[in-house]
């Protein structure tokens, strides 16, 4: 059952809070073992929730747009007196006084949290296995990754643990697991939804969206959480486009770009089944009425290694204030200094320490403009690029992910190779325009196969028209 | 700008440049709802952004800003747009280990500031940056190194602060006191600072190298921090100057440094060398927009200034015919206006600054233009003797009232000359023989009896009599 219509027969009454919420419950009791979707379940917490739903309906309030749907929240959103450990050891012992304003939003809409979900160490991976709490698995084929950083969110989605979560994209931490585990996955444009609360990774890059399993979802989780946030300076002030009412406009005569550089010969390893699905999504959205042709957006070749300058550099700055002396985990020694490197020793996962340093490096005096500065200038050409491409289209389409799910452990000694995931994803992180996963699909293994839709800064409407037609024409999903 | 300042050691020249860190007076921290308060209990005056707990954003203080553009305009700078940057290191008691502070793009550009003599020292910036917390080491004497354990107040944290960063035009110890007043002075007047040193609100860190007179190119600089008075500034520079030249005429060379001024010791001691500074890894503050001003609120702001120092000074100077150093006292005493007042009510301008800069130190109560106008005319007319305007002056201020009503209450009304002439040759022909020596005598012998006859006068008149006319009478006498 969709979000949507469990929402709407909790605050009709036709449903209770507390039956929705145990029936999830027991769905993560059976699986979760085995999925690792969670670094945490509260589920004493979300049967108070639960309750206080069902007590609002009873006295014919409206519990709000999420009435009694259970929802799932990365483990990198602060919530107040519930541990927040963004998978990492560093943050061992800490409750923060605070919730996250997602959080707020989604208690506020009548969502029931259920649990906050695996990542990799602070977003920091593509496949949930940089976690100090061990990975998570995919719940379609639980020898594949679900890919990351937020695999857990979106293994939660998958596996029917939740309709809904809540991820966090930085360089395509929520499509490219979407894509891997068949979800919707949303990066909305950068300052639609407050970051207050969510513990940075990279500050300019980082962006919450929603993981749904229908596009209609996504959009009713997004409309819940995004929205000025005056605790966010970088926060959107104009007032969100609607975007459930739009759903079923179609895209007849919307001119849609395919972006050569991403779904050819142009960088290695598009794996052909993707290759062959997006041009499927591409017939599809011409057979509902759009012009679809192929586009060049040249530098989006470069994005993936300014995102490997800018995101570390900004990490290794964001995560400085893990020193042990006021929060997380302290490893005593002589002096301040002392402790500040074994605390940081013990704490860190390998992943983190190698973007710790990498970022320092970037920063340096003497390399800052060779690195840092030189990053900073790519990213303003895939700005340019991209104005140019939407002068001459409302959308561009893209494979999310240049393969399906691969192997746990297939990737974890090569570095390189991970970083190459995110290859597709990554121009809009560093454009801060909104892009989205949706299901097309499955490749020649029977996994999930993601499309993935970018629009303009605020083409959220648009991009969700054409998600909305693709997961209507998508051929038949994988079977978990 | 070179030669007129007193050399510290013979045949050397001290060059002087102050970086100073005021604490803006605003209600609130600079990036958080925090209060900004001196004082209270340790770790009191927090939240979670300026504990820089994982997850919190900074939001600008607007206030502050506003203030920042105050001390722009009032010393003389362009105001401009710009960028928020983080200035990373490690120390236990900077929450994010990193500073917000502003790097290539201060709101504040080239400016300058006017000391009473009229000299212009050149100011390079004046940026906004916020204040760390406090740490106190327990145990070893409150040394880092030898104490048992260290406690961190994050009170300060977070506090809004100017950097003040002058050019190196101050030479000698007199020159920088000098400077630092006069910016103190600046700073409260606009009400941009309580500008208290001993309260930290108010911190120094001073630039000295040192140059044989004559020599155009400057010495290899030390920075001395730690200076927490005026003495303290003045002590410091004596003791860097001497050190430098001492180092220098042994045919050493200056190793660029950072030194620590111990006051116990009244003397300075290498914290750090040029080589081991730190590097800050600088780069624009990604959680913050750019501050971009508009005229119209500089415009505003630049309305709002209430007369500065330096043309209250030359305000006064120009009314009283003077120099603008003549004129600092009174100004710095904040009695300008009264001047200004008394002077335009037609009072003599010299005597009205004596009254204010001798009579007036413990203020001027209940005294008024008017009433200091009709005193001082008294005074110059020679109804009143110095003496006797001085005990009047006292009466005004203690109790009001019109300054000839209380001369003649006091029985000062003024002797006609004919009466002064009686006493005078009675008191000759009571004392020949000291009128004799006083006749006789050479300059020194003349002057003496002169005294004793002004003291008898005095005695007779009961200090009615004017002694410069008395002194008038004896010369006629005794040429007579």
């Amino acid at each position: 059952m969709s979000a949507r219509h469990l929402a709407e027969a909790v605050r009709s009454g036709a449903r209770s809070a507390r039956s929705v919420l145990d029936e999830h419950l027991d769905a993560i009791a059976a699986r979760e073992p085995e999925i690792h979707a969670f670094n945490v379940v509260l589920a004493d917490e979300a049967r108070v929730a639960a309750d206080e739903v069902d007590r609002r309906v009873a006295a014919g309030e409206d519990p709000g747009p999420l009435a009694g749907v259970p929802v799932a929240v990365k483990d990198n959103m602060c919530t107040r007196g519930i541990p927040t450990t963004c998978s990492s050891r560093i943050l061992e012992g800490w409750i923060p006084p605070y919730d996250a304003t997602v959080v707020e939003r989604l208690a506020a809409a009548g969502a029931v949290m259920v649990g906050k979900t695996n990542l990799d160490e602070f977003a920091m991976g593509s496949s949930t296995e940089n976690s100090a709490f061990g990975a998570t698995r995919n719940p379609l084929d639980t020898t594949k990754v679900p890919g990351g950083s937020s695999g857990g969110s979106a293994a939660a989605v998958a596996a029917g643990f939740v309709p809904l979560s809540l991820g966090s994209d930085t360089g395509g931490s929520i499509r490219q697991p979407a894509a891997l585990c068949g979800v919707v996955g949303v990066k909305p444009t950068y300052g639609a939804v407050s970051r207050y609360g969510l513990v940075a990774f990279a500050s300019s890059l980082d962006q919450i969206g929603p993981f749904a399993r229908t596009v209609s979802d996504a959009a009713l989780l997004l409309e819940v959480v995004n929205g000025h946030d005056p605790l966010d300076s970088t926060s959107i002030p104009e007032t969100p486009a609607d975007l459930t009412s739009v759903l079923d406009r179609g895209v007849e005569g919307m001119r849609i770009g395919i972006i050569e550089e991403l779904s050819g010969d142009v960088l290695e390893g598009i794996a052909g089944d993707v290759r062959a699905r997006l041009g499927e999504a591409a017939a599809a959205l011409e057979a509902a009425g759009a012009t679809v042709e192929t586009t060049s957006v040249p530098s989006t070749v470069y994005g993936l290694s300014a995102y490997y300058v800018i995101a570390p550099a900004e990490a290794s700055s964001n995560l400085a204030r893990y020193d042990g002396v006021r929060f997380g985990l302290r490893v005593d020694a002589p002096t301040s200094g002392d402790m500040h490197t074994a605390t940081r020793t013990v704490g860190f996962g390998d992943e983190v320490k190698r973007r710790i340093m990498l970022g320092t490096y970037a920063l340096s005096a003497g390399y800052y403009d060779a690195y840092y500065g030189k990053s900073q200038k790519v990213r303003t050409l895939i700005v340019d690029d991209f104005a140019r491409a939407y002068g001459r289209y409302d959308l561009l389409l893209s494979p999310t992910s240049p393969t399906t799910a691969f192997d746990l452990g297939e990737k974890t000694a090569d570095p390189m190779t991970m970083y190459l995931t995110d290859v597709c994803t990554i121009p809009s992180n560093l454009a801060g325009h909104p892009s989205m996963s949706v299901p097309f699909g499955v490749g020649d293994d029977g996994m999930p196969v993601g499309v993935q839709v970018l629009a303009p800064a605020m083409g959220e409407p648009a991009m969700f028209r054409a998600a909305a037609v693709l997961e209507a024409a998508a051929p038949p999903g994988a079977a978990s | 700008m070179s030669g007129t300042a007193p050399e510290i050691v013979p045949g050397w020249e001290t060059v002087i440049g102050l970086e100073v860190h005021a604490e803006l007076a605003t209600v609130t921290k600079m990036f958080s709802g925090a209060p900004n308060r001196f004082g209270g209990e340790p770790n009191t005056n927090i939240d979670p952004v300026s504990l820089g707990l994982p997850g919190t954003l900074p939001v600008l203080n607007g206030r502050a800003v506003e203030l920042a553009i105050r001390v722009g305009l009032a010393l003389n700078c362009t105001v401009q747009r710009s960028v928020f940057a983080r200035k990373n290191y490690f120390y236990p008691d900077m929450p994010k280990d990193f500073q917000i502070s502003q790097f290539d793009l201060p709101i504040n550009g080239e400016g300058w500031l006017e000391l009473a003599d009229g000299r212009r020292i050149g100011i390079e910036r004046a940026h906004l940056e916020e204040d760390t917390g406090k740490s106190t080491h327990v145990g070893g004497g409150g040394r880092i190194h030898e104490a048992g354990h260290s406690l961190v107040d994050y009170n300060r944290a977070g506090v809004p602060l100017i950097e003040i960063v002058g050019r190196p035009d101050l030479r000698g110890a007199e020159d920088a006191r000098a400077y630092v007043s006069e910016l103190r002075s600046i700073l409260v007047a606009i009400g941009a600072s309580d500008g208290k040193m001993e309260e930290g609100s108010m911190r120094v860190d001073c630039n000295v190298s040192v140059r044989p007179v004559g020599q155009e190119e400057l010495g290899t600089r030390c920075e001395v921090k730690n200076i927490n008075s005026l003495r303290s500034l003045g002590r410091a520079i004596e003791y860097e100057a001497r050190r430098q030249v001492d180092l220098l005429t042994a045919g050493e060379r200056i190793e660029q440094q950072t030194r620590h001024w111990n006051e116990d010791e009244g003397r300075t001691h290498k914290l750090r060398s040029k080589e081991e500074a730190f590097d800050y890894r600088y780069f624009p503050e990604p959680d913050l927009m750019p501050v971009e001003p508009s005229e119209e609120w500089i415009a505003e702001i630049r309305a709002d200034l209430p007369p500065l120092p330096r043309e209250r000074r030359h305000r006064l100077a120009e009314a009283a015919g003077m120099e603008t150093s003549a004129a600092a006292l009174t100004v710095d005493r904040g009695l300008d206006d009264l001047a200004m007042a008394t002077i335009d009510l037609g009072a003599d301008a010299g005597r009205v600054l004596v009254h204010l800069e001798n009579n007036l130190a413990d203020g001027v109560g209940l005294l008024t233009a008017g009433s200091f106008t009709d005193l001082i005319a008294l005074e110059t007319g020679g109804d009143l003797t110095a003496t006797q305007a001085k005990t009047v002056l006292a009466s005004l201020v203690a109790e009001g009232g019109d300054p000839a009503a209380i001369a003649s209450a006091k029985g000062f009304e003024s002797m006609d000359s004919g009466e002064l002439e009686a006493i005078v040759d009675r008191l000759i022909s009571e004392h020949p023989d000291d009128w004799a020596a006083l006749t006789a005598g050479d300059d020194k012998e003349r002057k003496k009896k002169s005294g004793f006859f002004v003291g008898e006068v005095m005695k007779a008149t009961r200090g009615r009599a004017d002694g410069r006319a008395v002194n008038e009478l004896l010369a006629r006498r005794s040429a007579g």
